[in-house]
């Protein structure tokens, strides 16, 4: 099972973090930073696997953002690192071609994806279709809120 | 500002978010935070009432300002009151603040709880799914209590759609991790299991993880899993790239659910079932073979994802261990990887092959591959590759290997990071006394260690090497000679003048005859490092000279000169002030004698655990120990166990080294310390250690039924046997001689099967009874196999079980006509069977006359005609026959030979208890 997921900038600017259990916000700021120390400092021919306290790190960078996930001891590395790469396909399936700035500012919408994507650290479905079916049903739903929103409004 | 923002983008979040990104310092971002802070609080708390539009905007606002790293103390209401919305943005956005920002006020629990309650029974499938996630994201035990029942409805209800049972399975799995005690098992439970069968992909991959954690907690409530899950691994491994349509990634069908099958079949042993099994090992072979056709996309995806499932079937394979094929493939295949030019794979085929490692039928082809992983140690650029290197180096040695390793190991040790380097000092020392076959090796290795790496040397090295040269009077003259030699060079390091002094101080004798190494110059070379050591050391060093006053009188001046001296009898420091003060007096007015006993040399160190594995435990907390019971091969039937597992339990073993501190942990559960040493020897044990079975202790029980059948540094089992007829009992009795918990303890037998009480604590033993039955005569003793993990590392005893024929002996008295009659009846060439051997042992008589009566048979008195011989009876009480058995031994003490000769109606017992008899003389 997946214990957390971080996405954070080259500049160690953390952008996302999803908790799979409980954690006091101070240790989550400890953990955060010391590992964001870890990673950032890695060269990039370097194994994408490493052992921190007792779990598993497993990162990938996109442009300037790192994907970090840990994992634990019995989890599988590799189909990690894809759960990380089918995350990406999908915001950028979601945004068109996503960019760290898509995720600052939408970042609520980063949430729902991840969360349609791994509850409680594990997969929920791994079809992009599926996934991004639930997204866009949710959209379909805000539009037609905001459209009589808005109507109400005039 | 984004290129895109899709749905309702809130303009007032995007320009706050805008402003804060273009802050130039932190203390403008606190203040237009405190801003917007204020606006928002002002915003609630206003009279005018907040549409929901706005709240969610400042509910999503206060959110990022969270993130950010700003504590939030309110907005929760407004995050509650949004629950409630029937807009779905607003629903969505008040959720999301409440998973990230869960507040245990209990009031507000409350609310949230039936906030939720309301969306799981609103029938909307959307809703449902943003009530689940929230409870998986909190996972709070207040909300296990509040829907731990309703979710398994929901999730095997037959009219739940398959988006919200996804999400069920899911949010029901992080309620059991939190809470377990309160999501009961119940009816939902089989129906559970049947998900894997579900027509929906996502469904089967939602479900299996859930299947998964409450199989490895309830196996035998889930084991109808295990033939589901080969059958639909067998579908997955067999169908065409194309077949699963969305459900293939870059042309590998399911790679995530295919990995979920073959975890979930580690929570079980292999199929018993032979048509499953079959089905399941053709599944792995497909997955090797797949390995070695070419890729069907140069994308790193495809390869990751194909090489995923590979290497959860090495995993399963490792779990088996049982089929020798499937090993040694799975072995060649991460010998590919080993030279592979992607990272990630050499990282991880070191990572998979130390596991390997440690299964027997493993070991020799991972040990083909060693210069290989030398290499790797040596030019790896990547330091988490080289750890595994030497991890890996670390579980593939053993006695063949272990110089080679260890020469490695040290010369890498002088270029490693030094991040590693304490735990490689750790393992060096393991290996080195491990397989140290002499132990001037052994010594060398140490203070070779000592000599490149002495700050990483902890005390436990240190302590156990002394204990081993005070043990061990072979090698007291080398190390003296060494640590003497060792110390001349003009910088040496601490721990060097630590063992130096204590060596020397008991064992300086021993070299002094050379002019040398005289014990003056001895003496001045010790004292020469003096004043450059900490003051454990020099207090150290104050003994090591009163040792030599006791053993070199002619250093006795030099020496209480040097203790008079204002520098150590007026030291600052209370313990050398002491010992300074009380080494002179003691020099002075003690007598030779009396000095002579109270310095006397140290005596042996008990022999138990090493102290260097004491200290790895302490950091690692249990280990575990399986044990097994296994049949001999062709026994057959012969025999049968009926095994009771019961316990006792003793106080531990203290642990205190060298009596300088007392280190005995008093509970071995001792948590990980979560430190990179603890985990990279969880990864590496030292390898297996099963070198055949192990036969000393079984020819000792021949004639006898209780004592100690095996002993080594972890594990003492004794033995406890009586047997009556054709019927036994023995008693086993494991004992843990270390200070720590054993886990997952446990035995198999060949037709019942009992486990024994799966943990053995620190100190404690477990006992087991076996029942044996003797149903006919038989050659091979059952064996005893025994796994356990120890520090991680893989160890694997057999025994011969001590159950021989003679057991089932009835001693029969008969007078010298009788005898002699029998014997000529049993006069068949192959009725007899004779041996003639060398004693090798003393012939003392009562030693061979107690011998004969432990065989079990009768010894008959005055019925040979030379009083020299000996000559016993008895019947062997078999189920299917009784066999009468007549014995004679000749021995003749001038050869010091024995003739033995036995005589019974069936030929296999004749040749079974000659053999038997034979060693015992």
């Amino acid at each position: 099972m997946m214990r957390f997921m971080l996405l954070f900038s080259r500049q160690g600017k953390l952008r996302l973090q999803k908790w799979y259990t409980a954690t006091a916000e101070r240790d989550k700021k400890k953990m955060v930073r010391e590992l964001m120390q870890v990673v950032l400092a890695r060269k990039p021919k370097m194994s994408s696997f490493l052992e921190w306290r007792d779990l598993k790190i497993v990162y990938k960078r996109y442009a300037s953002l790192y994907f970090c996930c840990a994992v634990e001891e019995q989890d599988n590395e590799l189909i990690t690192l894809e759960v990380i790469h089918r995350f990406v396909e999908l915001l950028d399936k979601y945004f068109g071609s996503v960019c760290e700035l898509d995720i600052i500012f939408n970042f609520e919408k980063a949430y729902f994806i991840l969360d349609e994507f791994l509850i409680g650290g594990e997969i929920q479905d791994t079809s992009k279709k599926s996934v991004l079916k639930a997204i866009e049903q949710a959209d379909l739903l805000q539009e037609v809120h905001t459209h009589t929103h808005h109507r109400e409004k005039k | 500002m984004p290129a895109v923002s899709k749905g309702d983008g809130m303009r007032g979040l995007a320009v706050f978010i805008s402003d804060i990104r273009n802050c130039k310092s932190k203390e403008a971002e606190i203040k237009r935070i405190n801003k917007e802070l204020a606006n928002i609080r002002s915003k609630f708390k206003g009279d005018k009432a907040l549409d929901g539009y706005s709240k969610k905007k400042y509910v999503c606002k206060l959110l990022f300002i969270f993130l950010l790293g700003h504590d939030i103390d309110f907005g929760h209401m407004e995050a509650v009151n949004l629950l409630s919305s029937n807009k779905y943005t607003e629903k969505q956005i008040g959720y999301l603040f409440i998973s990230v920002l869960v507040n245990s006020n209990s009031e507000l629990i409350r609310l949230i709880n039936n906030a939720i309650k309301n969306d799981l029974s609103s029938r909307n499938p959307t809703f449902m799914c943003l009530a689940l996630h929230c409870i998986a994201n909190v996972g709070s035990r207040e909300m296990a209590e509040a829907f731990a029942g309703e979710i398994p409805r929901i999730l095997v209800a037959g009219d739940t759609m398959d988006s919200v049972k996804q999400s069920a399975a899911l949010c029901l799995l992080r309620l059991y991790k939190a809470s377990p005690d309160l999501v009961l098992m119940g009816e939902w439970t089989s129906r559970v299991v049947h998900l894997l069968n579900d027509q929906h992909m996502g469904v089967v991959t939602a479900a299996i993880s859930l299947i998964t954690c409450l199989s490895s907690k309830n196996p035998d409530e889930f084991k109808t899993c295990v033939s589901l899950a080969v059958s639909r691994l067998s579908r997955i491994v067999s169908s065409a790239s194309t077949d699963l349509q969305d459900y293939t990634y870059y042309f590998v069908p399911a790679p995530w659910l295919s990995c979920k099958l073959l975890r979930l079949l580690q929570c079980y042993p292999p199929p018993e079932d032979g048509a499953v099994k079959g089905r399941l090992v053709e599944c792995l072979e497909t997955i090797l073979n797949k390995a070695q056709e070419p890729p069907k996309s140069k994308k790193v995806q495809h390869s990751n994802a194909k090489n995923a499932i590979l290497f959860e079937a090495i995993s399963l394979i490792i779990h088996y261990d049982s089929e020798p094929n499937l090993l040694v493939r799975a072995c060649n295949q991460l010998g590919q990887f080993l030279q592979h030019r992607e990272t990630n794979l050499r990282y991880l085929a070191l990572e998979s092959m130390c596991t390997l490692a440690s299964s027997e039928f493993s070991h020799e082809a991972v040990k083909t591959h060693i210069e290989t992983v030398i290499n790797a140690l040596k030019t790896e650029r990547d330091v988490s590759v080289r750890q595994r290197a030497a991890d890996l180096l670390y579980a593939m040695c053993d006695r063949s290997n272990a110089k080679q390793i260890v020469a490695e190991m040290l010369s890498y040790l002088e270029t490693a990071d030094y991040s590693i380097r304490e735990e490689m000092v750790l393992k060096v020392a393991i290996l080195a006394e491990k397989y140290a076959v002499d132990y001037s090796w052994y010594v060398d290795t140490i203070l070779n260690l000592i000599r490149i790496a002495g700050d990483y040397v902890s005390e436990e090295v240190w302590y156990r090497v002394i204990q081993i040269v005070i043990n061990r009077d072979d090698v007291q003259g080398y190390a003296a000679k060494t640590v003497f030699e060792a110390l001349q060079a003009p910088a040496c390091h601490e721990n060097m003048v630590k063992v130096g002094g204590y060596i020397l101080g008991e064992f300086g004798n021993l070299i002094a005859g050379d002019p040398r190494s005289s014990p003056l110059v001895q003496f001045n070379l010790l004292h020469s490092k003096f004043h450059l050591c900490s003051v454990p050391t020099r207090a150290l060093l104050l003994s090591a000279y009163i040792k030599f006053i006791n053993l070199f009188p002619e250093t006795k001046a030099t020496i209480q000169e040097v203790l008079r001296s204002d520098s150590q009898i007026r030291n600052s420091d209370v313990e050398l002030q002491q010992r300074a003060v009380e080494y002179l007096k003691l020099s002075s007015i003690a007598s030779t004698d009396v000095l002579a006993t109270v310095l006397e040399e140290m005596p042996p160190f008990p022999e138990r655990e090493s102290s260097i594995l004491a200290k790895l435990k302490k950091k690692k907390g249990p280990g575990a120990v399986s044990v097994e019971l296994e049949d001999g091969k062709e026994r057959g039937e012969c025999v049968n166990f009926n095994p009771k597992p019961q316990r006792t339990s003793t106080p531990s073993p203290s642990a205190d080294l060298l009596g300088l501190r007392s280190t005995a942990p008093a509970s071995g559960a001792t948590p990980s310390a979560g430190s990179l040493l603890v985990d990279v020897f969880s990864e590496a044990g030292p390898s297996a250690t099963s070198a055949g079975v192990n036969d000393d202790g079984f020819l000792r029980f021949v004639c006898k039924n209780n004592g100690v059948l095996f002993e080594n540094q972890l594990l003492q089992i004794g033995i406890k046997s009586e047997y009556r007829q054709n019927l036994g009992r023995m008693y086993l009795f494991y004992g843990n001689k270390t200070s720590v918990q054993f886990v997952s303890f446990n035995t198999t037998l060949n037709v019942q099967t009992k486990t024994v009480e799966p943990l053995v604590e620190g100190g404690a033993q477990v006992q087991q009874v076996i029942n044996i039955e003797c149903l006919t005569d038989f050659i091979d003793a059952p064996l005893l196999n025994i796994k356990f993990r120890y520090g991680g590392a893989l160890q694997n005893i057999s025994l011969k079980l001590p159950v021989t024929i003679n057991k089932f002996f009835q001693p029969t008295e008969m007078a010298a006509a009788d005898f002699f009659q029998r014997w000529k009846q049993l006069s068949q060439p192959q009725q007899e069977a004779q041996k003639i051997f060398k004693a090798s042992h003393g012939m003392d008589t009562e030693v061979l006359k107690a011998k004969l009566l432990g065989l079990g048979t009768a010894l008959l008195e005055n019925v040979d005609p030379n009083p020299e011989n000996y000559v016993c009876a008895g019947v062997i009480q078999t189920k299917a026959q009784q066999v009468g058995c007549l014995l004679r031994l000749e021995p003749n003490a001038q050869a010091q030979m024995y003739r033995l000769t036995l005589r019974s109606s069936k030929d296999t017992v004749s040749q079974r208890v000659c053999d038997l008899l034979a060693e015992q003389f």
